[in-house]
């Protein structure tokens, strides 16, 4: 086990050190008091503990690593995520999953406003509540959240599913809830046995989706010039 | 993009530790705002009635015991003299009104940063590690603080457009966040008898509040008038003599993250400036919602 104290290092020089570290190693970063950008970019499948509260952007642009924070995280985490996990222990701030391509990002508390905004393939598991604007414009992927969703959940959704437990403060622009099928269950118990957020009912989620009637842009369609 | 921190402290043993909590939280947000930086100190200092104000230089070494002086003889009642770096607190025992015709009618140049019976506010360009020693803020006691540090959008970067910015006794805010309609709301309120200092659209908030607040409204109500009326985005942090507050807008755009402890209240635009601070660990910390007014009073 390495270990990598943010009371001795630079932020470029603990992620230059994860990098480094071959396949399977393990490495701990103590004392982040809130440290942007770390274990960003990582491209092996290593695993990395950040033990207390992160700040922004972790995890971000990695495609492998297994990464869990022991406390709560800032904007952005695992922002681009390409593939891994990127595990939250506490709560996280806004724009949780922005942009992740690939991978899963599980969140144990709540997650602020924008959560999975402009999803593109990656996985979002919360286990508490989203807030406001959720699944914005997320274009591929899946998001589950266990507890509530705020307003505007799944505004101008392209192929994005999300799946709510709990209530939604309002649906978004275009977004609709759609009969839950098979597949979606089959697709929830899986999550919920990688999660370990059994509070989450399957079979009892609602299963929100775009209604496809704004991304096509079809809305000349009928116009002759 | 711009930093916000403020500190309300409940626990009097550690007011005379006001200004050593405060200033690495305000190096801290230096990456969020580089080009300029301010900060407002509220200590009960002088008696009851009496007014203290932080005035600018207008150029290095200028004479301010003559300013004091000419005070003295206009106003009739004695002036306390306090050098800051370049900067001067006066403490004087007189209306405030009299004291702003007083000084416009001879100096223009030298500027009214701020004023009230607790409220000192410093501020200029440069980076907020600097602008703190410049001032000697880690040695100031007092109640409760606020500081910024700016990457300006809005107008220019000078020490006038600098934040905190003060409106009327004891009130002043900083600001991170853009408002698009503040040139609309600041004609109305200038048709209604208000002057500005700057272009700046932070001042249109704080002098939107101080009126509010001086046609009888308390800070809650101000707030909440000022959301409907001033459109854009912005995280807040409001100070007055008694009370501490921080509102968001709808869209929540702009960062602010809160701590609460017995023995006070943080808050500032990213965590890791909250870190420094002492049962930081133990402290309740969240996240303020889209427009809900949180005010903490003493």
């Amino acid at each position: 086990m390495v270990t990598l104290s943010c009371t001795e290092l630079s932020t470029t020089e603990i992620n230059r050190r994860l990098a480094e570290l071959p396949e399977g190693s393990a490495a701990v970063i103590t004392e982040p008091r809130g440290r942007h950008n770390l274990a960003v970019g990582l491209s092996r499948p290593i695993s990395v503990t950040i033990d207390g509260n992160a700040g922004y952007f972790i995890g971000g642009l990695s495609s492998g690593p297994d990464i869990t924070v022991n406390g709560f995280v800032g904007w952005s985490v695992g922002e681009n995520l390409m593939d891994g996990t990127v595990r939250v222990k506490g709560n996280a701030s806004e724009c949780s999953g922005a942009s992740s391509h690939g991978g899963t990002i599980f969140i144990e508390g709540d997650a602020s406003s924008r959560a999975g905004i402009s999803l593109k393939g990656g996985t979002i598991v919360v286990a508490g509540d989203v807030g406001h604007m959720s699944g914005f414009m997320a274009q591929a992927g899946v998001m589950v959240v266990g507890g509530d969703a705020g307003e505007a959940l799944g505004d101008s959704l392209y192929e994005a599913v999300i799946y709510v437990g709990g209530e939604i403060g309002s649906l978004g622009s275009d977004a609709r809830v759609e009969e839950l099928e098979t597949e979606d269950v089959l697709l929830l118990k899986d999550l919920v046995d990688r999660s370990g957020f059994d509070h989450i009912e399957p079979e009892n989620v609602t299963r929100i989706a775009s209604a496809r009637e704004l991304y096509n842009f079809d809305a000349l369609k009928d116009i002759k010039y | 993009m711009c930093g916000l921190v403020g500190l309300h402290l409940r626990e009097e043993t550690i007011h005379p530790r006001l200004g050593e909590l405060l200033t690495p939280m305000l190096v801290a947000m230096g990456e969020r705002g580089p080009d300029s930086a301010g900060i407002a100190i509220f200590d009960n200092d002088v008696p009851d009635g009496t007014t203290k104000w932080s005035l600018r230089a207008p150029h290095p070494n200028h004479d301010w015991r003559a300013v004091a002086e000419r005070l003295e003889t206009r106003l009739g009642t004695k002036v306390e003299t306090r050098l800051v770096a370049d900067d001067a607190v006066l403490v004087i025992d007189h209306e405030p009104e009299l004291v702003i015709k007083a000084l416009a009618e001879w100096d223009r140049k030298v500027g009214i940063v701020s004023y009230g019976n607790a409220v000192e506010v410093f501020k200029d360009v440069g980076h907020p590690a600097e602008i703190c020693e410049r001032y000697g803020i880690a040695n100031r006691t007092g109640y409760q603080g606020l500081g910024h540090t700016r990457m300006a959008t809005e107008s220019a970067v000078t020490t006038e457009h600098s934040h905190p910015f003060a409106a009327g006794s004891d009130l002043c805010l900083v600001h991170n966040g853009s408002f698009s309609n503040y040139a609309t709301v600041r004609r109305r309120l200038t048709d209604a008898g208000l002057r500005f200092d700057t272009d700046n659209d932070s001042e249109v908030a704080a002098r939107y509040l101080a009126h509010e607040i001086s046609m009888g409204a308390d800070l809650r109500a101000a707030l909440g008038r000022m959301m409907d009326a001033l459109d854009g985005f912005y995280t807040l942090l409001v100070a007055t003599e008694r009370e501490f507050a921080v509102v968001r807008d709808a869209f929540a755009c702009k960062p602010a993250v809160i701590a609460e402890t017995d023995d006070y209240v943080a808050m500032c635009s990213e965590y890791h400036a909250l870190a420094t601070l002492p049962g930081i660990d133990d402290a309740d910390v969240f996240e303020p919602r889209p427009e809900e007014i949180h005010v903490w009073s003493r």
